[in-house]
């Protein structure tokens, strides 16, 4: 069904669906219609997984019209072994995100799932756009809905931190828009695959890779420019930091695999050392600070931008790691698996994590670590898992978290034993912030009446939970199916990365 | 006598429309004034009669002259025409409700705007400098007139008078320039210009052709209202009739740009060196000055005036580009813009009572809640000025910063950028006290008719569906400009 169509139908389904939501008749029909729209999508997107073909690195479901013809700007859509698991990881959150918001949301809950499934439907297009300026227009008109949920349903500072989100994100955006245009002069296409092949000087090149890393590096985000990401997260709804931490920053790491390795690769060798420092001070600095947070929230989120630090440091340490080992050594590619591993595992624990704080919030309406301890005792089930997850965000062997950056470090010992180094150090700091965070709010003695008081988790929590410490726990025994989809990609990808595409003038 | 007719076909809209105004001038004297909706309906038809003659006498690639070459009618003129037509048919739709409760629904109102109209149309169709002027004189008499006709309120008299006295003074720079261009190229006729003045060699070292270069710039500037010839677009626009402010943000731009085109690009088109340089400080000021100083407007209207001097900057930068591309992207702009700036006035109508006018920023709080509908095309408006996709403004910035990055100058593209960025800061902070703010007053009941609620939501979508198939209408832009070069 929806034989090439499946990409749009995972585009708009969602759009038309939360539209529909938006003019529900009745406030009744709300709940159930986004949950059966966002149910439809996940089950429209596992035929990406079953149809795909993890042989040979070419762009599968492609769809392509022509949008704009003035500009050959082109309605074109396709995925392949890179984008694939981040859609599915997309349609997957979403539908939790629904269930949710279920009970929680009680103002404007048609407006709240709108919100999010027209965002579902935006973010499956970006990941899936093959045209720069398609892939640029979903970027930005996925801030609108974002915008709205954190300014709408968040918290006592949320119009401080939605202005501040939009801000940022399009302050970073507009000079990407700036290179895409000037790629077009030289190379008269916006097609992708047309600008992974343009030829380009190394000025323009070293232009084109930083505004590239101001947009993508906003977006993932990486030190110094994470400030926005801890005022949105604590401000935003439960299901705004899920969409946040689990997709919207992949969508910064994707950016970087789609756009800078392929389409600067002589730049990004040139640069790779800074986007390494950076990814480096991510890791262990911003380690250090989630560790003196007294907001559950913003130490996870924190440790967002500590374990995104992992993912760009993979993409990146492969220039290192091709000058001293060669081309055909398989360490690059590693660090990019790891890399991406990182990106599907980190959408599964944080937003696991956020959930998990959004099932205290709504109970004690306060995220500050102090009002808890000693949940445990009266909220046996929830504990267990807290602590799964927290394990998992520690990168404890045998879940999600340990094999991306296992994979990362392994592959960083090639490069340079210090990198490596100090990345391992991630797995003292993370494991001293999270396990403090769980001792404190989760063990001991109860704390004060307010626990006592704590009921466990409720069925729709529980399901929630379920699905996610299963996602976390089979991604970490057998992440196989996932690299073998992308091995190709990635292979494809470090040989664009690494072949030089210098214009000499 | 029936082949003179026939030659004159072009000319016929405006033919029509002259007659049409002077007989909505006769039949107004005799109808009572609580049949005045008998005015606006002849006028309303006159006008969807005019646009009528327009698409249907001209093509879209011929390019016809007449009156000894005086008068154009080709692509350009048609498309601009016809959306300045809609425009101002839609404009006296939406100010109907509003003109009614002030007791300014008068007969003089739209013959008034009709002769706006046909000045601008004549602007768009002229083909020698002194019909330029004409036309441009005719809408600005016009708007003088119209700007003042709440004459017993200090504020709008006060504007009327700012706009005149600026206007005249920006007139008369134009005038002065038209007449050295003419005295050094010894034509009035545009084409004639550009040949006569192909012959000469050195027009850049020309000191006499610069100095009316400088004074024809000086002049468009004022009307289009760039930096630094921009100081009478906030007090104009915060002091007229909303109403009226929701008419000169509007149709003229598109005439104004127009003129511009005929000046600049078929008069003077050996001059772009020039002219380009100039363009460039005044886009890149107009850019600075509007979106950082609108920062600091309390008043929604002040906010969008200062909003419009920013958008001017930007179709000022795609005709600087001085290529195919930047033309067509600055039409594309100012049309869209049109379409946008309209809505927004008219949501700041929509909130207005029958006492007071609603031009604060805090009025617009809670509309969210109140009217979610409107606020939701206020939204696309809003998001469209800012620039940000689907909506069509997004397409205006992208098409005119590709042709200026097309024309190498990356640096004022990425100017360009970072100002739209300031500029999405007061949008949203509208789009914040819309949504996520309550109101605290007693709120008037507004003039929510079904015929002003379906022509908002008609807008809205306007602005959405090009935001989403920008191609058709970009397309137009650029076959019509591509006919005219």
């Amino acid at each position: 069904m929806f034989d090439g169509y499946l990409l749009s139908v995972l585009v708009w389904l969602p759009i038309i669906g939360g539209i529909a939501v938006l003019f529900a008749p009745e406030k009744r029909v709300v709940r159930p219609l986004a949950l059966v729209v966002s149910v439809l999508t996940f089950i429209f997107s596992l035929p990406l997984w079953t149809g795909f073909s993890p042989v040979g690195s070419a762009m599968q479901f492609v769809e392509l019209a022509p949008w704009i013809e003035t500009y050959k700007i082109n309605y074109h859509l396709a995925v392949d072994g890179i984008s694939m698991p981040l859609i599915l990881l997309n349609t997957f959150t979403t539908v939790l995100i629904v269930i949710a918001g279920w009970e929680v949301i009680q103002k404007k809950p048609g407006h709240y799932m709108a919100a999010f499934l027209i965002m579902e439907g935006i973010i499956n297009g970006v990941f899936a756009a093959q045209d720069a300026m398609l892939f640029y227009v979903f970027f930005e008109a996925m801030l609108i809905p974002m915008f709205i949920v954190i300014g709408i349903w968040g918290g006592d500072n949320r119009i401080y931190a939605t202005i501040k989100f939009f801000l940022y994100t399009f302050f970073g955006s507009v000079f990407m828009l700036v290179s895409l245009l000037y790629m077009y002069w030289q190379g008269g296409s916006f097609a992708i695959a047309d600008l992974h092949t343009l030829k380009l000087e190394m000025t323009p090149q070293i232009l084109i890779f930083l505004s590239f890393l101001i947009a993508f590096g906003v977006k993932v985000p990486m030190w110094p420019v994470h400030t926005w990401l801890p005022d949105a997260h604590v401000q935003a709804p439960t299901g705004g930091s899920v969409v946040l931490a689990a997709i919207m920053l992949k969508i910064g790491g994707y950016g970087f695999l789609r756009f800078s390795l392929p389409m600067v690769p002589d730049a990004a060798q040139e640069l790779a050392w800074l986007v390494i420092f950076m990814s480096l001070v991510a890791v262990v600095y911003i380690g250090f600070i989630a560790l003196v947070q007294s907001d559950m929230k913003k130490l996870v989120a924190y440790s967002s931008i500590a374990h995104m630090g992992f993912v760009t440091l993979g993409f990146f340490v492969i220039y290192p790691i091709v000058a001293q080992q060669g081309v055909d050594d398989v360490n690059s590619a590693l660090a990019i698996q790891g890399g991406m591993v990182q990106m599907v595992s980190h959408g599964f624990i944080s937003g696991a994590m956020f959930l998990s704080i959004g099932v205290l919030y709504d109970r004690m309406h306060t995220r500050e670590i102090e009002a808890y301890g000693g949940v445990v005792n009266r909220m046996p089930i929830f504990g267990a898992f807290f602590i799964l997850f927290a394990m998992a965000n520690t990168g404890l062997p045998g879940t999600s978290g340990f094999v991306g950056e296992f994979m990362v470090i392994l592959a960083s010992f090639k490069a340079n034993f210090w990198i490596a180094f100090l990345a391992a150090t991630t797995l003292i700091v993370g494991a001293a912030y999270t396990l403090w965070l769980v001792k404190r709010v989760i063990l001991g003695d109860i704390a004060n009446d307010n626990v006592a008081a704590l009921k466990d988790l409720n069925r729709r929590e529980f399901f929630m939970m379920a699905v996610l410490a299963i996602a976390v726990i089979i991604l970490g025994l057998w992440p196989n199916p996932l690299t073998h989809i992308m091995s190709d990609s990635i292979s494809h990808l470090i040989e664009q990365a690494t072949t030089s595409k210098l214009l000499t003038p | 006598m029936s082949g003179y007719l026939l030659e004159i076909a072009p000319a016929y809209p405006e033919i029509f429309l002259l007659i049409a105004t002077c007989v909505v001038l006769l039949i107004d004297l005799f109808i009572k004034d609580d049949h005045r909706i008998l005015t606006y309906i002849i006028t309303q038809i006159s006008l969807l009669i005019t646009a009528w003659l327009v698409f249907t006498g001209t093509d879209t690639t011929t390019v016809v002259t007449i009156f000894n070459d005086m008068f154009v009618a080709d692509p350009m003129a048609r498309v601009l025409k016809i959306s300045m037509i809609l425009i101002t048919i839609a404009v006296f739709a939406y100010s109907r409700p509003y003109l009614k409760e002030r007791k300014l629904f008068k007969g003089e109102l739209f013959t008034l705007g009709m002769f706006a109209l046909l000045g601008m149309m004549v602007m768009v169709s002229a083909k020698t400098i002194l019909l330029v002027y004409l036309g441009l004189e005719l809408l600005s008499l016009s708007l003088y007139a119209m700007v003042a006709f709440r004459r017993n309120d200090g504020i709008a008299s006060e504007a009327a008078m700012k706009y005149f006295v600026l206007g005249a003074i920006a007139s008369g720079m134009l005038l002065y320039g038209m007449s050295i261009i003419y005295g050094l190229s010894g034509s009035l006729n545009l084409d004639m210009i550009a040949t006569n003045l192909a012959a000469q060699d050195s027009l850049m070292g020309n000191i006499g052709l610069l100095l009316g270069l400088s004074f024809i710039l000086v002049g468009l500037g004022f009307k289009l209202g760039v930096v630094p010839f921009h100081m009478w677009i906030p007090d104009v626009y915060h002091g007229s009739p909303t109403a009226m402010t929701m008419f000169l943000g509007a149709a003229p731009k598109i005439a104004v740009f127009a003129m511009v085109i005929r000046l600049l690009v078929e008069g003077l088109g050996g001059m772009s060196d020039g002219w380009q340089q100039i363009l460039v400080l005044l886009a890149a000021l107009s850019l600075f000055v509007g979106n950082v100083i609108a920062i600091a407007q309390t008043n929604l209207k002040r906010m969008l005036a200062y909003s419009t001097i920013s958008h001017m900057g930007f179709v000022a930068m795609g005709i600087l580009a001085a290529n195919e591309a930047g033309y067509a992207a600055s039409m594309f702009y100012i049309i869209t813009y049109a379409i946008i700036s309209m809505g927004g006035f008219a949501v700041i109508i929509f909130l207005s009572s029958k006492k007071s006018e609603a031009d604060d920023l805090s009025d617009l709080k809670g509309l969210g809640t109140r009217h979610p509908w409107i606020a939701f095309m206020m939204l696309l408006f809003l998001f469209s000025m800012a620039g940000i996709p689907p909506t069509v403004g997004f397409y205006a910035k992208l098409a005119v910063i590709e042709a200026v990055v097309g024309a190498d100058l990356v640096w004022l593209a990425v100017f360009a950028v970072i100002m739209s960025v300031i500029g999405a800061y007061y949008y949203l902070r509208a789009i914040k006290i819309m949504y996520f703010e309550q109101s605290n007053k007693d709120i008037a009941p507004s003039y929510a008719s079904l015929e002003f609620g379906a022509l908002l939501s008609l807008n809205g979508l306007a602005v959405l569906a090009l935001g989403l198939l920008p191609g058709g209408l970009m397309a137009i832009c650029v076959n019509s400009i591509k006919a005219i070069l």
